[in-house]
Order: structure tokens, then sequence, then C-alpha cells
């Protein structure tokens, strides 16, 4: 398409595989992260770490193998919207599991 | 904005002004029509986020409540098959990327290779998770008629496990959740798998056209989006990973 020509934000733009080899490497670093992670007793940081590192490889993956970085506002707002209701429905979720037999235990 | 791109677009018209044949009437421009494709594809995967994440909302909710069962059979899990996987899907992440660059540049034979790479690694995937299920069959740990809590009530009958965990034998009443442990285990690792085999049977077709030229000729909405597809199955492994194989390895 277009070369370079001068388009605004809405241009086209295509992830150079530098990106894409930095952002496997990281992958992999994150993946060797958490498996070393699960072998030292951590107690309660165990599991608070690994969700860590998940959500570090999650963003990273969306970002920039989704090309969500480049993408337009539209496309943004409507990931940030998702993972919003996510967060909201599994918060809601939880607080009812939580609170519906206080006081009674 | 489709304004501003239609200007522009219109600007630097005179290289290609007759408009590509894959452009709908209903387009403005090929920005606005990979845009809207673009857009669909991300609805689509907001409905799977919610459709995976009701499995995990479910099986946090079970972990909390029969937490001493979870633990025990979660060291059922071989990291060593979780890891490798997780490499393996990462790696065909990767060689999708480049697929969708190689297919953004018109690089014909550099996108057949990527694809089939992609392909190749999403078989391996599968045939390492066969490997898990098989052994899981094996024991008995199969949630329904013929499962068995052997493992959980007297832990060194199964010499393997033990000596890596040492677990405690567990109350019958506690044993028993193992078995919804493992169930939620196969639904989520069942249908993150089912979404691999629709991704890789889509990978045959799309190799199939990549070779005719269909790809490299600007048009490369469905590489695209099939990208998204295929990372974001990529994502919901990377949590699967962390959740089943990983958070319980100690007490």
């Amino acid at each position: 398409m277009s070369e370079q020509v001068q388009h605004g934000e809405h241009e086209h733009h295509i992830v150079s595989p530098k990106v894409y080899v930095i952002v496997f490497f990281a992958l992999l670093v994150g993946t060797a992260a958490t498996v070393w992670a699960s072998y030292v007793d951590l107690g309660l940081w165990n599991p608070i770490i690994a969700l860590a590192i998940a959500c570090t490889k999650a963003t990273l993956v969306v970002l920039f193998f989704m090309h969500v970085k480049y993408s337009t506002k539209l496309t943004k707002l409507t990931v940030a919207a998702g993972i919003f209701m996510f967060l909201t429905l599994v918060s809601m979720t939880l607080a009812d599991y939580i609170s519906r037999a206080w006081g009674n235990w | 904005m489709p304004d501003s791109t239609q200007i522009a677009h219109g600007a630097s018209a005179d290289a290609h002004s007759e408009q590509p044949p894959y452009l709908r009437h209903h387009f403005e421009s090929t920005e606005q029509q990979a845009d809207a494709a673009g857009f669909a594809m991300w609805l689509f995967l907001l409905t799977e986020v919610m459709f995976f994440g009701g499995l995990f909302t479910a099986y946090l909710i079970y972990r909390n409540w029969y937490y001493p069962a979870f633990v025990a059979a979660s060291h059922q899990l071989n990291v060593f098959w979780g890891t490798l996987n997780t490499v393996v899907l990462i790696s065909s992440s990767f060689t999708m990327a480049m697929g969708v660059w190689c297919a953004e540049t018109r690089r014909k034979s550099g996108l057949v290779l990527c694809l089939i790479l992609t392909f190749i690694m999403g078989l391996g995937f599968l045939g390492i998770k066969s490997i898990e299920y098989r052994e899981k069959i094996e024991k008995h740990h199969v949630p329904g008629f013929h499962y068995s809590m052997q493992s959980f009530l007297d832990p060194a009958s199964d010499p393997e496990v033990f000596k890596e965990y040492h677990d405690k034998p567990l109350a019958p009443d506690m044993a028993v959740h193992t078995e919804l442990y493992f169930s939620l285990y196969f639904l989520m690792t069942g249908m993150h798998a089912l979404h691999m085999i629709i991704g890789i049977g889509i990978l045959g077709f799309m190799i199939y056209r990549a070779q005719v030229g269909a790809y490299t000729s600007g048009h490369t909405t469905f590489v695209m989006n099939f990208g998204l597809y295929w990372h974001f199955v990529d994502i919901i492994w990377i949590y699967l990973f962390a959740l089943l194989y990983l958070i319980s390895r100690h007490q």
C-alpha cells in the first residue's frame, strides 16, 4: 500500500520483524522466569508472581503481536472495554461468593 | 477521521487510481475496510474472553473452596510438558506474527513458510497435550465412572508424583473434589485444544490459498485476523499454564 505518505494517525503501521524477535525473546524469558519462580516456595506470593508474569506476557502479545499499540483508537477502546468488562464480572462474582455467608461462619 | 483518510488517500491516489478488486463498494477506502474487519475480529475475541472468563472464574472459586484437593490434583500435572508446550505455542505465535509481516510486505514464499511452521507447531502442541491426556487416562484421572481417587487417598501409591511433592493423604470427603479439578482441567484445556484444532484447520486452508498468492497482493485482512485469533489462543494458554500447572506447587 501507499509507502510512507503522511496519513495522520490512521496510516497502517507495519510492525518490523525486529520488534517481533525482541517480543519473542521477552516471552521466552518470561516463561523461564515463571517456571523458575514456581519452584521457589514464596507462600502467598507464588500465585501473585505467576499471574503477574502471565499478565506481562499477555500484554506484550496484545500490544505487539496483535498490533494494538499501532492500531486505531477504536480498537484500543474495544480491547480496554473487554478487559474492563472481564475484570468487573470476575470481581462482582467473587464479591458475591465472599459476602453471601457474611457473618454466618 | 474517515474524511482525513479519504483526503490523504486521494492525494496519493494517482499511483493506484483504480480501486483494488477486493474493496467492497460500501467502504470508502481499503484502510476503512481493514479497520472495520479488525474491529469486528476484536468484537469476536471479546466474546471469547467472556467464554473463557467464565471457566477461569469457576476454577478460581472452586480452588478456594476445595483448596487441598486442587493442590494435590494439580501435582499430577507435569511441569516439563507444560513448559515445553508453552514454548511451542509462543514460537508458533512468533512465526504467525512473521507471517503477517510477510503478507504485509508481499513475500509469498516467506508467508507460506511461516504458515507451515505455525501449522507444524500447532500440531506439535496437540501431540504433547495428547501425551499428557494419555497419562491421565491411564491413571483413571478422567472424571466419570472410572475415576480413581487412589493417588490422593494414598499418595505413596503414586511414586512418581510422591517423590517430588510428598503430599499427605487427603480425607475421602476432600479427595472427592479432585475430580472437580480434573473436570475443569479437561474442560479448559479441551476447549483450548478445540480452538487449536479449528485454528490448524484454517491454517491448512490458508497455506493452500497463500501458495496461489491470495494474501500477497495487498489484501491481508484474512491473515491479519487469523493472526489475532492465533495470538488470542496463545494468551489463553499463558493463563492456563500459570493457573493449572504453576500456582499450586507449594502448599
